[in-house]
């Protein structure tokens, strides 16, 4: 073997390498990943992110159960906050309060804590929104996009249980809006309360039960999906967007060692130190100001953490006079209606791959992202959805929408009940015709080329403005992505047409039936062709701006080959396809 | 299935509804590789190097910087030196863990072959040879053990399966007691005196000018040692005088009020928080929460919000020396709806 050479030279990283290989066997595990390639892009860094927030949570989280006491006995305070001295509180609370003022350090990891966790659910949020607008959740990734979907949900569930541990105000409100929901369901609301609870509420028992979920179960399932979401990356490779050179067979990118490890690495201490930044800068959750719970007072504009706003909203958007009486027992609608739609919208979200599989019936596994342009339909789907939660989480606000803005509260609340319905169909339309039309313009840029903004004079006094055309690598980023045609419902072997046929049909309409294909080859020729006459004039007039150009020699090139194409089919008529025709009047 | 439908089968378009366009576009291949200047020049490459070093020794200095700041900025019992100690000690570590962060970034970026590299990708299924010899896996291991031949043993094993977790779930019955009637009482019975919270002093129903707001608690509350919050949370109250002329009040409600001294339930009808804004010139009371509103004068009906029902009215009354005194408990359940109310 070639490792042993420069062993025996006994170089630094070969004998610790071969020291670990003869007890490890590492350097199978190297061979098969440490020349793994990554693509690189941005928005592949916010799962990152995600990642390592938890990382840092856990890191914070850690150091604070030294010091936090997750009981609810009563105690009065004599720590060194005056304005709470004397005051009965739990003990849980008190701790709180001491972790933040008596422990050096202590209040900076509370809020690295704070900070983090709420920096994991929104980079996880926006890392879910990138691979959905991205397609990268389409075959072979489904299974992986609901892990993902699992790890979002955990990640609130984690968020709502450590907020309720301080036991403070706004926590033991949030418990009690919790406690309300519990008692709102069917039979066996206030069996499910009173079991949490340990009886009413607020009880003795919840922050400890909290606090195991919270500390144990909760991250322990977190860090168990996170393992199943990165070995599935490793078992699939990761996606890459669409370019030059990127296949549905290949990955390119940069190898893991060493670039990747630098990079992913150097990455994770910049998001730490971020969150460490913003910790020691800005404070989060003062709870010292709020005081311990107690079930009567409350202060105005009380809100949840962020991720938690949306169902807060959906519980304020609820119409009055939801509740009836009938079999036997109390419906409240105004709480079950909010929560089934809290549900549902879940359930879809995580659902969606497999719906837009039936709809596409593409089997085939995809590697390569999709532009969100060039899945219009999909991308309108996901803006009517990021609408709809965005209605959500502002409808957590409406008290503070009012104040801030000075207008009436029942017309906020009446106005975001309307955009709740209005704004997603609002959104998926505007979505779609702007996808629409970005993919024409796509077509219209790889056809025609850039408008470079000069105008030249022909020998004939027309004026025209010159059109650069793209490099090729640029413009196989613009004609490389998959369309679909919507189906007709088809009559199966035996001639009949099934449900299922006819569903699908019609979902591959509204999917498919505005569609803009990508450019092929004749088209680009055809194009090309039309060219001609203005691209013969253009050397001229390119002399001024030739300076400015230098960087694009390629541009510069390209009309000569150009030129020798044209005169070969000069007399070609002008293409068919309507999209070419229409923007031929401006080049002529 | 018969071997011509499987053969047809075999052959159906993977794509679904996807167009292949025969005549697509070719791909150029990857873009050519553009070097940098570290990769050009000497000088550049030196002084990205050095740069590199001296972020890392940034960051050194920075962790050193936090230790020595957890010893100089001690907290004490002046609040102010919590701010200190939170922002030096996190400033020192933010300035190690940055400059180990974009030193390493930096390192990659500038130093490290920045040319892209492609990789061959391989179907996720696994090789029709692997295949093979996973069913044949599988088949040999049905045929060892019997599974799929030995009906009663597979059927048995299943339910002894879905049985066996069962009695997890019964061991959380203990979670907590049977919700009883609990909910439907608070500590208010006929003579209570309802009392200021948190301090617990009765309230003298001359004490209660027009347009004042009490938040009451029973007297007594204040002294319980036991399960103190759990009585509060039902029976916190909120006491206002308005107009007597104002009042709406139906028959049967007549006699629950003192000379327009209303009292009611702070807890809100919707998800339990209390209720706890007054609005003097509208007399309405409003939720914090969820902006439930409710009319204090027409018997805090819902006149907004999500809420669904009225707050539950505190019938009172004056006792001898002039206190404000209960005369029953609530005659409904207070706080959120319940199936069983």
């Amino acid at each position: 073997m070639s490792t042993t050479t420069p062993n025996k030279k006994g170089t630094f990283l070969g004998n610790r390498a071969n020291y670990l290989d003869e007890r490890l066997g590492v350097a199978g595990i190297l061979k098969e990943f440490g020349r793994k390639v990554f693509p690189d892009h941005w928005s592949f860094m916010l799962g990152e992110v995600a990642m390592y927030s938890f990382v840092v949570l856990l890191i914070s989280g850690t150091f604070l159960t030294f010091f936090f006491q997750p009981s609810m006995a009563e105690v009065v305070y004599d720590g060194v906050y005056g304005p709470l001295k004397g005051a009965e509180m739990s003990i849980a609370y008190a701790s709180s309060l001491d972790i933040s003022f008596e422990v050096r350090g202590g209040m900076l990891m509370r809020q690295v804590h704070h900070w983090s966790a709420l920096l994991f659910v929104a980079a996880a949020g926006l890392h879910m929104l990138r691979v959905f607008f991205t397609g990268a959740f389409r075959k072979p990734r489904e299974i992986n996009w609901l892990v993902g979907f699992f790890l979002f949900v955990l990640g609130m569930g984690g968020g709502f249980t450590g907020y309720s541990l301080p036991d403070d105000l706004l926590s033991g409100n949030g418990l009690r809006i919790i406690d309300g929901m519990l008692k709102g369901v069917p039979v066996i609301g206030s069996s499910i309360s009173s079991l949490l609870f340990d009886g009413e509420f607020p009880g003795h028992a919840v922050v400890a039960r909290l606090y195991s979920l919270h500390i144990m179960i909760i991250p322990a399932l977190i860090i168990l999906l996170l393992a199943v979401h990165l070995f599935m990356v490793v078992i699939h490779k990761h996606t890459h967007y669409s370019g030059p050179g990127r296949k549905d067979t290949n990955v390119v990118g940069y190898p893991l060692m060493p670039v990747y490890v630098a990079k992913a690495g150097g990455f994770f201490f910049i998001v730490f130190g971020a969150i460490m930044l913003i910790s020691a800068t800005f404070t989060i959750n003062p709870i010292w100001n709020y005081g311990g719970y107690d079930p009567s007072p409350v202060s105005a504009g009380t809100q949840p953490d962020w991720y938690i706003g949306w169902l807060d909203g959906a519980l304020r958007l609820a119409p009055s006079h939801l509740e009836i009486v009938a079999l036997g027992g109390t419906w409240s609608f105004n709480i079950l209606i909010p929560l089934i739609v809290g549900v549902l919208f879940l359930v879809v979200v995580g659902a969606y791959p497999f719906i837009e599989k039936f709809v596409t019936g593409d089997n085939r596994e995809h590697h390569v992202l999709d532009r969100p342009r060039n899945a219009p339909v999909r991308t309108a789907i996901g803006a009517a959805g990021v609408t709809f939660y965005a209605v959500l989480w502002a409808g957590a606000a409406t008290d503070l929408i009012a104040t801030h803005f000075r207008v009436s509260l029942n017309q906020v609340l009446l106005s975001m009940q309307i955009l709740l319905i209005v704004a997603p169909i609002a959104a998926f339309w505007v979505t779609k015709r702007i996808a629409l039309a970005l993919q024409r313009k796509d077509r219209e840029i790889v056809l025609h080329g850039r408008e470079s903004g000069r105008i030249i004079r022909l020998p004939h006094g027309e004026f025209v403005e010159v059109h650069e055309p793209l490099d090729k690598f640029e413009m196989y980023k613009l004609v490389d992505f998959k369309s679909y045609q919507p189906t007709l419902a088809r009559p199966n072997e035996d001639g009949k047409i099934t449900v299922k046929a006819r569903v699908r049909a019609s979902f591959s309409k509204f999917y498919f039936q505005d569609r803009v294909a990508p450019v092929d080859q004749f088209e680009l020729d055809e194009a090309n062709h039309d060219h001609a006459p203005a691209i013969e004039a253009a050397p001229a007039a390119k002399k001024p701006a030739a300076k400015k150009s230098t960087a694009k020699k390629s541009v510069a090139k390209k009309p000569v080959a150009k030129k020798a194409v044209a005169k070969k089919t000069a007399k070609n008529p002008s293409a068919k396809k309507p999209a070419a025709k229409k923007a031929t009047p401006k080049k002529k | 299935m018969s071997e011509k439908a499987k053969s047809a089968k075999e052959h159906k378009y993977e794509g679904g509804l996807a167009v292949v366009s025969a005549d697509k576009v070719k791909d150029p291949g990857l873009e050519p590789h553009r070097v940098r200047m570290t990769d050009k020049s000497d000088k550049h490459e030196r002084s990205a190097n050095r740069q590199v070093a001296a972020l890392f020794l940034l960051s050194a200095f920075g962790s050193i910087f936090s230790i020595y700041a957890y010893f100089a900025f001690p907290i004490t019992e002046d609040l102010a030196t919590v701010r200190a100690n939170n922002l030096w000690l996190g400033l020192g570590i933010t300035l190690g863990l940055f400059g180990i962060g974009i030193g390493a970034v930096h390192w990659a970026k500038t130093l490290m072959p920045d040319a892209e590299v492609s990789e061959e990708r391989h179907q996720t299924r696994g090789s029709e040879e692997v295949r093979a010899r996973a069913i044949e896996i599988i088949k040999l291991a049905d045929q060892e053990s019997g599974f799929t031949r030995r009906k009663l043993i597979r059927r048995s094993m299943y339910t002894a399966l879905a049985l066996f977790p069962l009695p997890a779930i019964f061991f959380f019955g203990d979670l907590g007691p049977n919700p009883g009637d609990s909910l439907r009482h608070t500590m208010w019975k006929k003579g209570t005196r309802l009392a200021k919270d948190p301090d617990g002093t009765p309230i003298k129903a001359s004490d209660v000018t027009l347009g004042s707001v009490f938040h009451v608690i029973p007297a007594g509350l204040a002294e319980l040692h036991h399960d103190k919050l759990n009585e509060k949370a039902k029976a916190a109250v909120l006491l206002v005088r308005v107009n007597p002329a104002e009042l709406i009040e139906t028959e049967e409600r007549k006699g629950w009020s003192y000379d327009g001294i209303v009292a009611y339930s702070k807890i809100c009808t919707h998800v339990g928080c209390p209720v706890a804004l007054y609005e003097q010139q509208t007399h309405h009371l409003l939720c914090p929460c969820h902006q439930s509103t409710f009319d204090l004068v027409d018997g805090c009906k819902v006149v907004f919000g999500p809420a669904a029902r009225p707050l539950p009215q505190l019938p009172i009354a004056v006792d001898a020396e002039g206190y404000l005194i209960a005369q029953s408990d609530f005659n409904e359940p207070v706080g959120p709806s319940f199936w069983e109310r």
